[in-house]
Formats: structure tokens, C-alpha cells, sequence
């Protein structure tokens, strides 16, 4: 039983890290229609920046600031006005695309620009281990899980009980009354960017002390990320939780007890089963094909 | 200025040279992974390959002619390592150096094989000089040899009747799998747990926990660099108070870097590490860290050793026959006394496979630490 | 086809016959690995380009067919059966991927098929005992025709030349036939089509089926070409690199293809010592693509067209309201 704990609070703790990539992912679908294929490596920049301002002696939580910073001005409002903008009043697949060009631009600037190996990153937890009732935790999985959680309980609040969280729900869900209501618009499809560019630096923080920063880690990352946004439902903001924690779990258990050398088709069976049986995800709401 | 610029530079200065030179100097191809799952390992190789370069050419180069070096990346792929070979040939090269990756060496040597051009790697897979070819020569321990060390040290030094293998999905780490369950049964010891992981593997409570489950007297860890400092976090991390033990990469440089404190304690069998109490060693720790500004790992010794032992056969053979260096190349033996850039005494054997000291070695502090100087199987 | 298309395709071919025997191994295998991806992209270019499906998945057909051809080789079976054997599992695999294309729309159509690759993918990988997993097959023969051998890179050339050749001329003749309309109203509207009774069902699956088979023919043909196969190129990310080269092309155009897989398979080798570098320009320019020329290189034409009709048609408009102004 301690085992079967063990895996599956390992899990969570990975699961939290694809459920705040997949909020973000989750969050630009819904208030733009953004696909966003470059998720991934909206995690990977972030981590490299905040080596880099490391590098110049900024201690952690300087350099993460600093990064969120320039996140939301690159990330944020230059990749709203540069690509989306532009691209959405084409349909969807325009952006796809070019999400899937900036996502090969962006990992291929960092391994030839930068370097092509893993570096360590510095964690945000100190290197402690807790034994509960037989169970190894370390501080960071604690952490990272809770951070995780406060997150993306933090966006939903904003998003809930804001006058501006409401008028970005407003404009996710019908953005010509939203207009007409007198919303401005791209500001706060503009808000909706600048809270991925932090999500995603906050997943950077997080994850990067375990994965290693390399010019590939946003590849796994946002694949499962967006396997997790589908699974919990792709248009529902604590599905993208539920999907990443489900994703995490599930993989983890599968490896010890069913086979390590197909642990990643747990992720792809679970999505099939859900687009094939529960298109609209485990907690989404139906939507209606237009003619 | 970043290693593109750097190698863009080199290569165009060096062709720059050739062109001067047309003739006169012995070209060589050096194919290594500089990207992808191999970029640690190839990078190591192509720097020292090039160092040894750099020094032989200060040196008067071989036979009065410098040596020109084209640098390629296979990106860890063992299709296009196939294409570059081919271009090597094209380009009549002398030898080729690399890939390091067992996968990617296993298919290009068909090219270097065909055109009779002395090809060194580093890569470690058994299977490598098990294909007939006379054109192919190791520059480290095949697997087939390095195991048996291993498994004599569990059997007898750490006293363990049984053993966890935690070995990485691919060509690399099933051969060594395989090596080393036969070795381990040959010097009786049980294999109680056969853990496969993935390249670039990032959750390692799975594997750690079956190898807890199996409760095995030691770990035996055989996967590539980056995946190896993740195990090593997640053992300490899941109390593992046994005995670690590896072969080559566990102990590497780059491991130790990214894996910190839960490295110290672990142990391996390694055929070349910078910190052997060797004079020559130390010297060329030194002369690679004020090139590069980094502490080389083993592919980089494997690397610069290659081009040392090429020398002393182009020598020994008097002439710039590809054919009859080869043919030098199997029988030879070079002391170090004779030829420093070799390092240590070695003899290649009609296979390519190498016969050399080795060492165990434990990290300590960070560094790696030498227990114990293992002799050459053979009288060299 | 208008006078200058043929003339410009009877240059390229005069060009893809003539230069090869000046080149040495490399540039002919560079040659031929591009046209084993034209053919491969050809069929993707079908399913995409003009039935508007979203495939994601089109290396893993790549990749069934390699492996076929390579495992029936060793096994002693001829290239010539395998090959037939290759495209007929491709179809009904291909079918069978058409299913949840009838049931899912775009984004999650491309993941569907994302995921039916990596599925395929990890067999691959994992299943040594069929496919050598990781160690793949080395050693894969060259077929023979006729009693001619095609083991030189020459011999082996032509014949991929003459393969792409030959398929490209169905894919012309199937495009223009009755079902390349349905493919392209199942692209522009799919229920307008229904209404108009196109069976978009069928249609939908055998988009799926033929692109599948296109891609398994060139799968057997990369097989025997680089005479070594892994999983490797068959991942995810070679199904993306081929939606792109679709996409840089122009979907829905002839010769996308071409295009596109020069530019996605032959310049990068070409370019291969700033590979890094490369794939950076080459992932800056599909942004930049999308964002001027959304549909592909091969629209340039259309859009100069398109932009001096629209002056004449002003320039008209302004002379018929002077004339006006003038008369009134």
C-alpha cells in the first residue's frame, strides 16, 4: 500500500506541473481561441531567462520576477500583437501552425544560441525528505504540489470574483455582446496572455529544478500538457488540473504495475478514451459545430 | 562566442589552410553528436579529438603534414550519422572519428567500412566490433570486457548475492544489459529485478521503487548521462542505503554536476576518468581545461587518445596508406612512454577492441575518487 | 495545365534526370530523400491540402510501410511483395484512423491523430522482437527490376524518380476526376456537400486511406534507400516537420509538395553544419509564413493575380465614376 502512496503522490506533484502548463493553454483557448503548440517552450524560455539573470548574480526569486517581467511584455503582448492577433480571424489551424513554427524557432534559438546540453537549475525548496506513514516526500514535491494548487485556485478566484476576472469570462464565452456590453476587448484578451506568460513562468520555477533546463524539455511538457487540457475539459479552467493530476498519476502507476516501456501511451489511451466517449473533456461543457 | 560560432570559425580557418595546402595535409572527419540525447558525450569527444589536433599540428603534425579536421553533428541520429559518413567518403577523408553512440556507429561504419577508412568511436555496444569489420577501432572498453569488472567487484569487493539492473531503453543500455547479466552469472551473482527506463526518463519513482521492492543487495545503474543524475536523486530521495554501483557514465562529470550531493557514494568501473593518479592524466586534464574552461569527461579522453593512437600506426606504417594503417592498427601496442598522447599503455587487438588499464572509482565530495587500479586483461 | 506550368515541370524533370550522374554519393542520396519525401508529402498534401483534414499522424504510415518492406526483406520476401503488402495495410490502417475523424473536428482530430503516432511510435520502439526496437534493421536490400540491380545510388535514384513520377500523375489524375471535387467541397463545407449528396463519410476515410498508402510507398522506398531503419524518424516530430513542408508548400496546391519538402528535408541537409541555425530560420520563416502567406509559397502567384486584378478593377472603377462625374 505505502508503495501504491508513493507513486501516486509522486504523480500529483508531476500531474500539478502539466495541469498549470495545461491552465494556461486552457485559458487562452477559451478567452481567444488560441491554440498555443508552443507551450512547451513557454516553459523552457522562462527557465533559461532566469539562468541567465542567475548568471549575473541575481539571487532566485530576484531573477523570477525579473522574468515574469519580461514574460509578460514577450510571452504576453508581443506574442498577442506579433501572432495571434493577426493570425486568429484566419480559423484555427493559421495559429496552429504558427505556434508549431515559433515552438522549432524557440528550441533551436536556445540550443544554438546557448548551448545544447542540461543544466542544473536551482530549486526553491530546500533538499528535505518527510516520511509519512512509509511514504518518501521531498519538500519540493510538498511544495510544488501546493503551489500548483494555490495557483491555479488563485486564477479561478480572479476569474470568479474580479469585476475584471468576469469580463474576461465574458469575452471567453460571447465576445461580440461582450463588445457591445462595452468590454474592452483586446485588453482583456491581453490580460488572458500576460496570465499564461506568468503561469508559465511559475511552471519554470517549479519543474525545471527536476527536468534540467535544456533546449528540448518544453517537448514532453507541453505534449502532455495539452493531452491534460483535453482530458479535463478543454474549455473548463480546474479541468486543465484534474487532466494534468490524472496524467501524472495514472503514468506512474501504469509504469510500476503494468509496463515502463509503454508508460507514455497511459496519457494518449485516457485522451482517446475521453475524445471518443467525452469529446468535450471530464469536466468541459458541450459545444455546438456551426454550419 | 558560442560553440557554433566557434566551430564555424575552426572549420573555416582550417579550410582556409587546406586550400593552402591542398595536399599536404591528412584530412580527417569527426562525426559526433553535438545535439540531441548524445550532445554531452559527442561534444566531450569532438573537443578532445580537436585538441590532440591542435597539439599534433604545434608538433609538426604526422610525418611533416598537418592534420585538417572537418566537424559534423549527427544529432544523435543514427540516419543522418549514415549521411555524413557518406559525405566523409566523398570528401576522401584519412579516418573518421565517431559518432560516439553505439546506435549511430552501428550504421555509419557500413559506409566507412566500404571505402576502407579507418573509423574510431567511443561508442561501448558489444555488437560494434562483433560485425567483422577491419576498418572499425575502439578508442574505450567494449562492453563485453568492462562487465566482467564490474560484476567481480560486486561478487567480491562488495560482497552482494543480488543485484537490481536499471538500464536505459536503447541500444546503449540493452547492451550493456545483456553484458552484464552474463557476467553477473558467471561470477554468481542473482539478478533479481530487470528495471527498464526511458531516454530522458524525468520520473524515476517507478524504477526506483521496483528495485526497493526487489531488495536486491545493490543497484546496478546503466543509463545515459542526464537520466543517471535523476536516478541518483530519486534513490537518495527514496532512502536507497546500498550500495549504487555503475559503469562509465554513472560516475561522470556531467552527472556529478547535475545530480549534486546525491551523487557522492555512488560507484563505477570506468575505463578512463581525468582523476586517475596518472601523471599523463593529470597533465591533459589540465592542457583540456585551459582550452575549453571545463573539466573533460571520459569521451573527451576517447577522443584525444583516438588521434594519438592514429599517429603512432601512420607512423609506425611509414606512409599515408589508409589500408596498410589499418592493418598496423590491429597488433599494436603503444606505450605511453613512447607516445604520451596515448596516456596510458594500450593494445588493440584484431578486432578493434582495446586492452587498457581501468579504474573504480567512488564519488566523494563532488569528485571522483580512485579506489582501486584494475590491470589490462592482457601483457601489454 | 497552362503553357508556362508545363513548361517549368518539363524543366524540372529535364533537370532531376540530367544532373544526378554529375553528383557524387551524398548529393544523389540528398536527391533521392527529398523525393521519397514528395511522394510522402504528396499523399499528406491530399489529405490536408484538399480535404481539409487535420493529420498529424502521417509519419506513422511513413514508418508502417518502412518497417513492412524491411521485416518481410529479412524474412527473404521480395521488395516487390512487400511493397503491395506495405500499401494495403496502409489503406485500412489509414481507414481505421479515418473513424475518429467522423466523430472529432480540427484541434482534436490533430491530437487524435498526434496520439495514434506516438501509439505507433512506441510499438516500434518497444516490440523488439518484430522491429529490433531501438537497435532498428540494418542492412535493409535494395530491390531488383527486371534483373537490373538498384543497389547503386544511381540505379536506386532513378527509380525513386520514376516512382514519384508515376504516383504524382495519379494523384493528378484522381484530383481531377469527379472525387478530387468531392475531396475539395468536403474541405470548404463539409455539410453543404452532404446536403448536396457527397458521402462525406467515404470520402473522409478514403482521404485518410490514400494519403496513407502515399505515405507507406515512400516509407518502403526510405527503407531501402538509407538501408538502415529505427524508430526515430517516424516520431511525432517527422509528422509535424511533414504537416509543415504541406503547409510551406501550399496546401492544396499541385506542387506543394516539392517545394515544401525541399525546403524542409533538402535545405536542412544541405545546410546540415548550422543545423541549429537552420531549424530557427526555418521555424521563424512558418511564422512569418502564416502571417503574409497563409496559404503557402505556392500562392504567390494567385496573390500577385489577385492584387492586379484588384488595381485594374479600381483603376476601372475610378475611370467609369470619372466618366460618370464627367457626363452628369
Amino acid at each position: 500500500m505505502t508503495d501504491f502512496l508513493q507513486l501516486f503522490v509522486s504523480g500529483m506533484a508531476t500531474g500539478a506541473i502539466y495541469g498549470l502548463a495545461a491552465l494556461g493553454f486552457t485559458l487562452l483557448w477559451q478567452a481567444s481561441g488560441t491554440i498555443n503548440f508552443a507551450q512547451g517552450e513557454f516553459v523552457m524560455l522562462p527557465a533559461f531567462a532566469m539562468l541567465g539573470f542567475a548568471s549575473f548574480g541575481a539571487p532566485l526569486l530576484a531573477s523570477f520576477v525579473l522574468t515574469c517581467v519580461v514574460a509578460v511584455v514577450v510571452l504576453g503582448w508581443a506574442f498577442k500583437r506579433g501572432i495571434a492577433d493577426p493570425l486568429l480571424r484566419h480559423g484555427l489551424m493559421p495559429i496552429v501552425v504558427a505556434t508549431i513554427g515559433l515552438a522549432i524557432a524557440m528550441r533551436n534559438g536556445v540550443r544554438a544560441g546557448y548551448s545544447a546540453e542540461a543544466h542544473p537549475f536551482p530549486s526553491l525548496f530546500a533538499d528535505k525528505l518527510f516520511n509519512i506513514a512509509g511514504v518518501t516526500l521531498t519538500l519540493a514535491d510538498v511544495g510544488t504540489l501546493v503551489m500548483a494548487l494555490l495557483l491555479v485556485f488563485a486564477t479561478q478566484a480572479f476569474l470568479q470574483k474580479t469585476v475584471t476576472g468576469r469580463a474576461m469570462q465574458a469575452v471567453a464565452q460571447n465576445t461580440d455582446s461582450a463588445t457591445v456590453l462595452g468590454i474592452d476587448v483586446p485588453r482583456m484578451i491581453f490580460y488572458t496572455f500576460a496570465i499564461n506568460a506568468l503561469l508559465a513562468c511559475a511552471a519554470a520555477l517549479l519543474v525545471t529544478p527536476t527536468y534540467l533546463a535544456k533546449f528540448d524539455m518544453g517537448e514532453p511538457l507541453g505534449t502532455k500538457a495539452f493531452f491534460a487540457a483535453i482530458i479535463g475539459g478543454f474549455n473548463n479552467s480546474r479541468g486543465a488540473l484534474l487532466g494534468g493530476l490524472i496524467v501524472g498519476v495514472s503514468e506512474n502507476l501504469a509504469a510500476a504495475y503494468i509496463s515502463p516501456t509503454y508508460k507514455d501511451a497511459v496519457a494518449l489511451v485516457v485522451f482517446m478514451l475521453v475524445i471518443l466517449f467525452k469529446p468535450q473533456g471530464l469536466l468541459g461543457k458541450k459545444v455546438e459545430r456551426k454550419v | 562566442m558560442n560553440r557554433f560560432h566557434r566551430t564555424l570559425i575552426a572549420t573555416a580557418l582550417l579550410a582556409a589552410a587546406g586550400f593552402a595546402q591542398a595536399q599536404a595535409t591528412i584530412k580527417i572527419a569527426v562525426l559526433q553528436e553535438l545535439s540531441g540525447a548524445g550532445a554531452t558525450a559527442g561534444t566531450n569527444a569532438k573537443n578532445g579529438v580537436l585538441l590532440a589536433v591542435k597539439e599534433i599540428n604545434a608538433a609538426g603534425g604526422v610525418l611533416g603534414k598537418k592534420i585538417e579536421a572537418t566537424v559534423s553533428d549527427t544529432q544523435s541520429n543514427p540516419g543522418v550519422a549514415k549521411g555524413l559518413a557518406t559525405k566523409a567518403v566523398d570528401d576522401d577523408v584519412f579516418a573518421v572519428f565517431g559518432p560516439t553512440f553505439s546506435g549511430s556507429i552501428m550504421v555509419s561504419m557500413a559506409e566507412t567500412k566500404r571505402a576502407q577508412i579507418p573509423n574510431f568511436t567511443g561508442g561501448e555496444a558489444a555488437a560494434i566490433t562483433q560485425q567483422g569489420n577491419p576498418y572499425i577501432f575502439r578508442t574505450s572498453f567494449t562492453q563485453a570486457s568492462a562487465m566482467p569488472k564490474v560484476a567481480r567487484y560486486i561478487a567480491g569487493t562488495l560482497k552482494a548475492k543480488t543485484v537490481a539492473v536499471m538500464f536505459v531503453n536503447n541500444d546503449f543500455g540493452k547492451g550493456g544489459r545483456d553484458s552484464f547479466n552474463k557476467a553477473a552469472e558467471a561470477a554468481g551473482i542473482k539478478v533479481v529485478a530487470d528495471i527498464s527506463t526511458e531516454s530522458g526518463q524525468v520520473d524515476w519513482a517507478a524504477p526506483v521503487l521496483k528495485a526497493k521492492q526487489s531488495n536486491a543487495d545493490a543497484v546496478f545503474v546503466y543509463t545515459n548521462e542526464e537520466e543517471s543524475a535523476r536516478a541518483l536523486r530519486e534513490l537518495r530521495k527514496q532512502g536507497w542505503a546500498k550500495a549504487v554501483v555503475g559503469e562509465t557514465t554513472l560516475t561522470g562529470q556531467k552527472v556529478i554536476e547535475l545530480a549534486g550531493d546525491a551523487a557522492n557514494g555512488a560507484v563505477a568501473h570506468v575505463g578512463l576518468t581525468v582523476d586517475a593518479p596518472n601523471p599523463l592524466m593529470l597533465k591533459f586534464k589540465a592542457k583540456f581545461f585551459q582550452e575549453y574552461k571545463y573539466i573533460s569527461d571520459h569521451n573527451g579522453i576517447k577522443g584525444y587518445t583516438g588521434v594519438y593512437m592514429l599517429k603512432a600506426a601512420i607512423e609506425k606504417t611509414g606512409k599515408l596508406d589508409r589500408v596498410a594503417v589499418a592493418k598496423t592498427l590491429h597488433g599494436l601496442k603503444i606505450s605511453a612512454a613512447k607516445e604520451p598522447g596515448v596516456i596510458m599503455d594500450v593494445a588493440i587487438d584484431a578486432n578493434g577492441d582495446l586492452d587498457r588499464e581501468s579504474f573504480i572509482v567512488e564519488v566523494k565530495n563532488g569528485k571522483q575518487d580512485v579506489k582501486e587500479t584494475l590491470p589490462p586483461l592482457g601483457k601489454l | 495545365m497552362k503553357k508556362i506550368h508545363l513548361v517549368g515541370l518539363v524543366a524540372v524533370l529535364a533537370l532531376l534526370l540530367a544532373v544526378p550522374p554529375f553528383l557524387k554519393n551524398y548529393g544523389i542520396y540528398l536527391f533521392s530523400y527529398w523525393l521519397v519525401f514528395v511522394i510522402a508529402t504528396m499523399g499528406l498534401n491530399l489529405t490536408v491540402g484538399y480535404a481539409g483534414q487535420k493529420s498529424l499522424g502521417h509519419a506513422a504510415f511513413f514508418g508502417i510501410g518502412a518497417y513492412t518492406v524491411a521485416i518481410l526483406l529479412k524474412a527473404g520476401i521480395s521488395f516487390w511483395l512487400g511493397l503491395p503488402l506495405a500499401m494495403a495495410g496502409c489503406f485500412v490502417i489509414g481507414l481505421a484512423l479515418g473513424f475518429p475523424a467522423l466523430r472529432v473536428q480540427t484541434i482534436y482530430l490533430a491530437f487524435a491523430t498526434l496520439g495514434f503516432n506516438t501509439a505507433v511510435w512506441l510499438v516500434m520502439r518497444n516490440e523488439e522482437w518484430l522491429t529490433g526496437g531501438t537497435f532498428g534493421i540494418n542492412n535493409v536490400a535494395r530491390p531488383s527490376l527486371f534483373g537490373f540491380s538498384l543497389d547503386g545510388n544511381l540505379a536506386y535514384y532513378y527509380f525513386v524518380l520514376g516512382m514519384a513520377v508515376l504516383l504524382g500523375a495519379l494523384l493528378w489524375g484522381l484530383l481531377r476526376s469527379p472525387w478530387g471535387k468531392a475531396f475539395t467541397a468536403l474541405r470548404d463545407n463539409p455539410i453543404r456537400a452532404e446536403s448536396l449528396g457527397i458521402h462525406i463519410q467515404a470520402y473522409t476515410l478514403l482521404s485518410f486511406a490514400i494519403g496513407a498508402v502515399y505515405a507507406g510507398i515512400a516509407g518502403a522506398l526510405f527503407a531501402s534507400l538509407v538501408q538502415f531503419i529505427e524508430p526515430a524518424p517516424f516520431a511525432v516530430s517527422a509528422s509535424i516537420m511533414m504537416y509543415l513542408m504541406v503547409v510551406v508548400g501550399g496546401p492544396g496546391y499541385f506542387f506543394g509538395p516539392l517545394l515544401g519538402s525541399a525546403v524542409g528535408v533538402l535545405l536542412p541537409e544541405w545546410l546540415r553544419f548550422a543545423q541549429a541555425w537552420y531549424l530557427f530560420v526555418f521555424g521563424a520563416a512558418v511564422v512569418l509564413l502564416m502571417l503574409w502567406l497563409p496559404d503557402g509559397l505556392l500562392s504567390i502567384p494567385d496573390r500577385l493575380r489577385a492584387r492586379r486584378q484588384a488595381r485594374e478593377a479600381s483603376a476601372a472603377r475610378s475611370a467609369a465614376a470619372a466618366k460618370l462625374g464627367a457626363g452628369a
